[in-house]
């Protein structure tokens, strides 16, 4: 799960990780107000969105981007109704753009240097990672792949935490003055005890930066979660935010599906991760699209089995179904049960093609046959993909 | 013969009571695995009844289970809160093999795990997250339909669950068998990985083939491939799932996301045809690469 920057901020300030002074705000008279509040000649505005690329993003039909330096600070209410209400469009949220529904409001500080830091899982190491880099405010990757020796990494030892002498390494390598060296192995240490307390999955605080007068903060701050431990942070879950998520993925966590919206018009309904995602390859190996991604689970019943018919068919580019199956512990009889309650309940209005194998398999076929249905069978995964991918080109 | 589970393997369920932990411990009975025992903290005392009128002793603990039935391996079905307790649990009770089917737990849980299975070098474990072990005609340990797998020569290791029954499939269909078939999960942290399954295959006598099943997400394949290249004369083949995946999406595994350009299908699919290792392009295709890998070794 992600958060917000101003979320992210708040969370951190709790580790004690300093932040520029700021407050959020939803209307634009309320962002005027906190201008003046903070008083600074300088004023940054900045769109809170689920999205990177803030930045270089425009609001759609207009100058304004995710991110302003404001040196009038009188002019923070006029840009921030351009913000607030409208849709930015960057490089991550693709044309559809998402809408802003709140703004920061921080003052604007005169900058020495901009580092990069962030925290992540290593997974071939099995341990959260410290990774530092000089080049802040730069994309990580474009760094990790022009300049490498930019970039430092210390392990966090899941017993000890991050050491001190970890984080001073890191500010040695990174050439940080006696000053800010303290600075910045308080805060970095800070992110590591955030980011293991809080069971995150990353942190990240691109640009980290050094002030003028030897200050060191977090200027922007990227937080997010491994929704597996959401269970044991309330306050966390509390900051989730569906503004721009797509309606049917939220409906799918919902009802505890795995469905990832996609391009493409052929709907899959799959059981097993690694089985929907092979679904799908198949599918464009043989000359289609997949419209979804969609992993019923192992203990799907025909519950499940409809909701997922109806998530499926809420999206208007699906012009027919595959539904692939291999029944192990899922007998197919059931499957086959769910597959016709479902096409009853919810209205076949697209070709549906279906595979079965595994337990029980030729009743679960019998009963497809027999229960009136359009429903087209297929032997194998190979047959299942030719079908299905003919059915889409027909009833395009 | 198979890897790591065979005749003198003697399992007990952690998580015994529970409706997936009951139905699972009877279905690998009915295998006829060789199960000695279940716990449930709390229920010590009672007894386990099996579907032919057997029944096995719950214990509170596992050391209690240990020493009183002599298990050498666990299957944890305990909910994911506890799960990583279950399993240092066992671990410290000094059982073998522990396979966590647990899908759900937290990843710091588990680097905590990791980092405490690191001291107890004779602790094996596989998952979380999987199907579990199965060497067919001996036993299985872990939720995978028996009855499509047969005897054989072919091992198979894999990330996911219903695809390796879809490879498992295939290589019935071609009238070969499988020595064992170990699902290592798709988590981003996890115990047993490819390449101590890929040492285990290279070394066990009845393995003549292996068939890796990969996905998107981590650099496993790749090391995977490193580790064939240098180590594994037996044929290799291999498939990645998750082309046609966006980048920045969790593909229903925990573990399963491109990141930062990282964890392609592509780059994984190049390392391992790199290693001399045969791809195939297609889910469908698994089987017919491996009988086409085994007609061109003979």
């Amino acid at each position: 799960m992600k958060i917000h920057e101003f979320q992210a901020k708040e969370l951190l300030g709790r580790f004690g990780v300093p932040t520029p002074r700021h407050m959020v705000a939803d209307t634009p008279e309320l962002a005027q107000a906190h201008a003046e509040a903070l008083g600074t000649p300088v004023v940054v505005v900045k769109a809170q969105v689920h999205a990177g690329g803030r930045g270089k993003g425009r609001f759609e039909g207009s100058d304004v981007r995710g991110v302003m330096v404001v040196k009038d600070p009188a002019r923070v209410g006029e840009i921030a109704a351009a913000m607030l209400g409208h849709k930015l469009v960057t490089v991550q949220t693709g044309p559809a753009g998402v809408i802003c529904h709140r703004v920061l409001v921080e003052e604007g500080l005169a900058i020495a240097r901009e580092l990069y830091v962030a925290v992540t899982l290593d997974r071939a190491r099995s341990r959260p990672c410290v990774i530092a880099s000089s080049e802040g405010g730069m994309d990580i990757e474009e760094v990790a792949a022009s300049r490498p020796e930019a970039i430092h990494k210390e392990w966090i030892d899941p017993a000890l935490g991050l050491m001190p002498f970890q984080a001073r390494r890191l500010a040695f390598q990174l050439g940080l003055g006696k000053e800010e060296r303290r600075g910045f192995v308080r805060l970095v240490s800070g992110l590591a005890r955030a980011f293991t307390e809080t069971d995150a999955s990353l942190v990240e605080i691109n640009p980290l930066v050094v002030t003028e007068d030897r200050q060191v903060l977090a200027l922007d701050a990227k937080m997010s979660f491994d929704d597996n431990a959401l269970f044991r942070h309330p306050d966390i879950a509390g900051y989730r935010d569906d503004t721009g998520t797509d309606p049917a993925e939220i409906e799918a966590r919902e009802r505890g599906l795995s469905y990832i919206k996609l391009e493409g018009n052929i709907g899959c309904l799959v059981n097993g991760a690694g089985l929907a995602m092979a679904t799908m390859d198949i599918i464009k190996l043989h000359g289609g699209e997949p419209a979804n991604f969609l992993d019923v689970g192992g203990g799907a019943n025909a519950e499940k089995v409809a909701a997922a018919f109806r998530i499926i068919l809420s999206d208007a580019n699906v012009r027919a179904i595959l539904v692939n199956i291999f029944g192990g512990i899922m007998r197919c009889d059931v499957i086959a049960e769910g597959v016709i309650e479902a096409a009853r309940e919810v209205g076949l209005s697209v070709p549906l093609v279906v595979r079965l194998e595994g337990t029980n398999v030729e009743r679960g076929r019998t009963m497809l046959r027999e229960s009136g249905l359009p429903i087209t069978e297929a032997t194998d995964l190979a047959d299942a993909a030719d079908k299905v991918v003919a059915a889409a080109g027909v009833a395009n | 013969m198979g890897i790591w589970l065979d005749e003198n393997t003697r399992v007990i369920t952690q998580g015994i009571t529970g409706s997936a932990g009951s139905f699972h411990t009877r279905q690998c009975v009915a295998y006829g695995t060789r199960f000695v025992g279940g716990v449930t903290p709390g229920k010590g005392g009672s007894a386990f009844e099996l579907e032919d009128g057997g029944t096995l002793p719950i214990f509170d603990t596992v050391a209690q289970a240990r020493e009183q039935t002599g298990a050498n391996a666990s299957m944890i079905f305990v909910p994911p809160p506890f799960a990583a307790d279950a399993i240092c649990e066992a671990a410290e009770a000094g059982i073998e093999l522990i396979v966590a089917i647990t899908e759900g737990i937290p990843v710091l849980d588990m680097v905590k795990v990791k980092r405490a299975l690191a001291d107890r070098p004779g602790t094996r474990l596989i998952g979380p997250n999987c199907p579990g072990i199965i060497t067919p005609g001996v036993g299985k340990i872990g939720i995978m339909p028996g009855y499509i797998h047969s005897p054989g020569g072919v091992g198979i290791v894999s990330r996911s669950g219903t695809l390796t029954y879809e490879a498992v499939w295939q290589v019935s269909q071609l009238g070969l068998g499988q020595s064992s078939c170990v699902g290592i999960g798709g988590d981003p942290v996890n115990g047993t990985d490819f390449i101590d399954c890929l040492a285990a295959f290279e070394a066990d006598p009845a393995t003549e083939a292996i068939i890796l099943i990969g996905e998107i997400g981590g650099s496993a394949e790749e090391e995977a491939a490193a580790f064939v290249r240098e180590h594994v004369r037996k044929p290799v083949v291999a498939f990645v799932a998750g082309r046609t995946a966006p980048p920045g999406k969790r593909m229903g595994h925990a573990g399963a996301i491109i990141s930062g350009g990282e964890g392609t299908a592509e780059h994984k699919i190049e390392a391992l045809r790199a290693a001399g290792i045969a791809v195939a392009e297609s889910p469908a295709e698994i089987g017919r690469t491996l009988g086409e890998r085994l007609a061109a070794a003979r």
